[in-house]
């Protein structure tokens, strides 16, 4: 790829980029959020078209017009979240969208299908039942399925958006040997990532992005992992975490969760017999991998989800549970992961989302009559406080960047004043600058004596503003660490079982 | 060609939209009416001319728009917090049932006082109502039943319980006086003194028209202006997000349902007190005008606006009105329903333009190839 050039209104995604890879190697794409890597692989993908510059595949220049011709040339990705259909079989994943042969016919032959799954799947190591419904499958299962339907279609190039994302580290280590098989089969490789380490133990050579431009293409054996940061973000950092003194807790137990346990969406148990304490103005990340309790007991301890069983006191008062309107009147600020949709309505103005929570009380109504003045000022007040970017406060929030959205809620919650903050995913999908914003508000929050409760899968994030880490696998606290002593291996192992075995 | 989401709708769209549709609706049915052998500019100027400008022509609109004001405001109700109430019918009916009820009841009392008459009748038409219509939001709210089927069944309920209650039983409301009315079965008269007033003597304002638009001015106070409509607009926008927020939901569904009901029901009253001074049993009176239905294209037209729901309630009822002097031997009635149906295709045509922008371009010239206009992905 040469010379790429990508606008999109108000920002240049990818200005200029060069980038090749050959037959035989993972290639790491190597940037933080925002630096182009997913837009540079939807151009190759055939989803975006390169405003500038020409796409060469084996010395050949081509013109993508869809994402079809991509697949035809071979080309196939991995997105971060699946494509799959969760009621089909895995057999039937593979070949959906595939128009080819067998999976052209009417009828599809389904034995011959799996048959050829399975022994794509026991020669790269993707252990997967083929006939297994994919809504029963693990996420890491899951992954394997899109990259067998890669491999099914012949795939001579394989793109992995921020494969890890999702998995344990042990589960990570399985897919690197899988992504090496392929190379060296004679297939490319592009792996995406922004983790150092990763990128480091599987890639051969490294092309590292930088706001919309092509940094460098290093070789990935000779670099080191403070070289490979220094390219990223430009300029030298220390890697390491820098060790901070404990902070000095007052000894009063402003969140208290006993023996508490959730039921999931599908009625299982998702958080079983938790029990921990929050002091004032501490912060307690949850470390684990996705989908090991962490939405559920977020959504437990903020009323939007039933207590099965146990307690959760906010400053020694007792919540009957499954309320929200309960939690909000204990003082339980809640930061949902789904910020547009759950946190804000989104086709409703800016003024109307901060007031969400807070028009019942008499600041903002007369009676049944709201005080729309009131409200039009609170939200002026918080726009200006939390620097929330917006034509105005009529504004519907669904047209703010993914940034304002976050400082838009954070605002609102800190606010109200809350004793106990639970905050989910803070700063997903955030570019840098953001998310430097939104832990200073969480720091700021804490030093005034919120107590935290902060899910993050970004383990980076929880290290960097929590006091104290628990480990969740399966719905069980696994491990309790102090921040300062915790190493990532550590909590590595705990988040993939490890401490079981 | 393609079509884009407008990010934010301009005010002056919301009136510009509607009337470009009309204009649109009007030229189609034009090259219609031609085809057909009429003159589309004389059809006009009689439609005009029927509707709003000749003689007695306004008085005879408001009795049109009187009834569609009520189910239009029902529909537009219960359809801001995306519930779709299609049942404003079968609440009207059930209106009227209560209306006449109560009406003969303070009758048989010999009650003389006719504000008395309208507030019991208003207050038992939107009881019964509400009632009807907590039938499906009770049945939405605690057992997630899809309140459009349910509401759309209990309309064919209600059309068979008002047979019912003339044609085949001796009900409370059946005339069996004399020996005519026990031979062809009709619905008693109500007492002279429930005969609601009018206003206006060059052009008649029936009474249910003015609680109409009082009503009206009511329910856009309490959707703009009160705490009630803040928690609707975020129902309907994120259901999820009234959760979080704390939200009664289910209690909001079941007082929205009653509020619509009501509405409707008063609706029914109105056609008792101000129009047919009986209950009207037979399947080709009340049953067959359709007000129900009407008024959801009304609340549709009006884009929910309680407010939009009296000009639209009165532009409607103009063309209704219009349709009944049109129509004869040579312009059949089916034409007005061609032209009715060809205004409604253009207005929904319309709102899809409110809300989504029309942006022409050439084909991939050399420059003008870029990618489809998604967000940025990072």
């Amino acid at each position: 790829m040469v010379g790429i050039t990508k606008r999109f209104p108000g920002v240049v995604a990818n200005d200029d980029v060069n980038f090749e890879a050959a037959e035989g190697e993972v290639h790491a794409l190597l940037g933080e959020n925002g630096a182009g890597k997913t837009t540079l692989s939807n151009i190759l993908t055939g989803l975006y078209r390169q405003d500038e510059g020409e796409i060469e595949l084996y010395g050949e220049q081509v013109r993508f017009h869809s994402p079809r011709d991509a697949l035809d040339a071979g080309i196939c990705m991995v997105h971060q979240h699946f494509r799959l259909v969760e009621p089909f079989s895995v057999a039937e994943n593979v070949v959906l969208g595939d128009h080819r042969g067998e999976a052209r016919r009417i009828v599809v032959h389904s034995s011959a299908i799996e048959n050829r799954v399975e022994e794509l799947s026991s020669r790269y190591g993707l252990a997967v039942n083929p006939k297994a419904r994919v809504w029963q499958l693990s996420v890491g299962e899951q992954q394997r399925v899109e990259i067998l339907k890669a491999l099914y279609r012949e795939a001579r190039i394989l793109i992995m958006d921020e494969p890890t994302a999702v998995l344990t580290p042990q589960e990570a280590e399985a897919l690197f040997g899988t992504l090496r098989a392929m190379a060296e089969e004679g297939k490319t490789v592009i792996f995406i990532s922004h983790k150092l380490h990763e990128v480091k133990a599987v890639a051969d050579r490294v092309t590292v992005l930088r706001g919309g431009r092509t940094v460098a293409t290093v070789d990935a054996e000779p670099a080191t992992l403070r070289s490979l940061a220094a390219l990223m973000v430009g300029r030298e950092i220390d890697v390491a975490r820098p060790l901070e003194q404990p902070r000095r807790l007052a000894d009063v137990r402003t969140l208290e969760v006993d023996g508490l346990t959730v039921a999931g969406d599908r009625g299982e148990i998702a958080v079983k017999d938790v029990s921990f304490a929050i002091r004032e103005g501490e912060i307690v990340g949850v470390a684990g991998v996705a989908g090991n309790g962490q939405r559920e007991l977020a959504e437990a301890v903020s009323g939007m989800r039933d207590i099965r069983a146990g307690s959760v006191r906010i400053a020694g008062r007792r919540l009957r549970g499954g309320d929200p309107r309960e939690a909000i009147l204990a003082g339980v600020g809640h930061v949902p992961e789904d910020r547009l949709g759950t946190g804000l309505a989104p086709s409703l103005s800016v003024t109307s989302n901060v007031v969400i929570k807070t028009y019942r009380r008499r600041s903002f109504s007369r009676g049944p009559l709201l005080a729309l003045r009131r409200m039009r000022e609170a939200a002026v007040g918080i726009i200006r406080r939390y620097d929330v970017k917006t034509p105005g406060p009529g504004t519907p929030v669904r047209n703010l960047s993914g940034g304002n959205l976050q400082k838009l809620v954070l605002g609102r919650e800190f606010e109200d004043d809350p004793l106990v903050l639970v905050v989910a995913q803070p700063t997903r999908g955030l570019d840098v600058g953001a998310i430097e914003t939104v832990h200073s508000y969480l720091r700021d929050a804490a030093a005034r004596g919120v107590a935290i409760l902060l899910m993050s899968e970004d383990l980076d994030e929880i290290l960097a503003l929590a006091d104290r880490i628990l480990v969740v696998y399966e719905g069980e606290i696994v491990g309790e660490l102090q921040a300062g002593a915790a190493s990532i291996d550590e909590i590595g192992l705990l988040m993939g079982g490890g401490a079981s075995e | 060609m393609k079509l884009e989401r407008r990010l934010e709708q301009p005010w002056w769209l919301s009136v510009a939209v509607p009337l470009g549709s009309l204009v649109v609706a009007f030229g189609i049915m034009a090259v219609i009416l031609a085809a057909t052998g009429h003159d589309p500019v004389e059809t006009y100027r009689e439609i005009l001319d029927a509707a709003f400008t000749g003689n007695g022509a306004f008085s005879a609109t408001f009795i049109s728009a009187t009834p569609i004001l009520f189910t239009g405001l029902a529909a537009a109700a219960a359809f801001r917090m995306q519930l779709f109430n299609i049942g404003a019918e079968g609440q009207l009916y059930l209106g009227a049932v209560g209306a006449s009820w109560i009406a003969l009841q303070l009758g048989d009392r010999s009650a003389a006082s006719t504000p008395l008459y309208v507030v019991a009748m208003c207050v038992a038409a939107g009881l019964a109502g509400a009632l009807w219509a907590l039938i499906p939001g009770v049945l939405r709210a605690f057992a997630r039943t899809n309140e459009i089927i349910t509401s759309l069944m209990l309309n064919y309920v209600a059309g068979l319980l008002l047979t019912y209650l003339i044609f085949d039983s001796s009900s409370y409301w059946r005339d069996t006086s004399t020996l005519q009315a026990r031979a062809f079965p009709q619905g008693k008269p109500m007492p002279e003194a429930s005969n609601w007033p009018t206003f206006g003597s060059e052009v008649v304002v029936p009474l249910g028209f003015v609680i109409g638009l009082a009503t009206a001015l009511a329910l856009w106070v309490l959707y703009t202006r009160m705490r009630f409509g803040f928690e609707v607009g975020v129902i309907a926008d994120s259901p999820r997000a009234a959760r979080y927020a704390g939200m009664r939901t289910r209690r909001k569904i079941l007082s929205v349902m009653a509020v619509s009901g009501a509405i409707a029901g008063i609706g029914g009253a109105s056609q008792i007190g101000d129009f047919t001074y009986t209950l009207d049993g037979s399947t080709t009176g009340l049953q067959a005008a359709a007000f129900g239905y009407t008024g959801i294209v009304v609340a549709a037209l009006a884009r929910y606006n309680p407010l939009a729901v009296c000009l639209v309630a009165v532009l409607i009822g103009g063309l209704q009105n219009a349709g009944y002097t049109l129509q004869g031997p040579d312009f059949p009635s089916g034409l007005v329903g061609v032209m009715q149906g060809i205004i409604l295709f253009c207005a929904l045509g319309g709102e899809l333009l409110f809300r989504y922008r029309l942006r022409i371009r050439r084909r991939s010239s050399a420059q003008g190839a870029s990618g489809p206009a998604v967000e940025p992905a990072r």
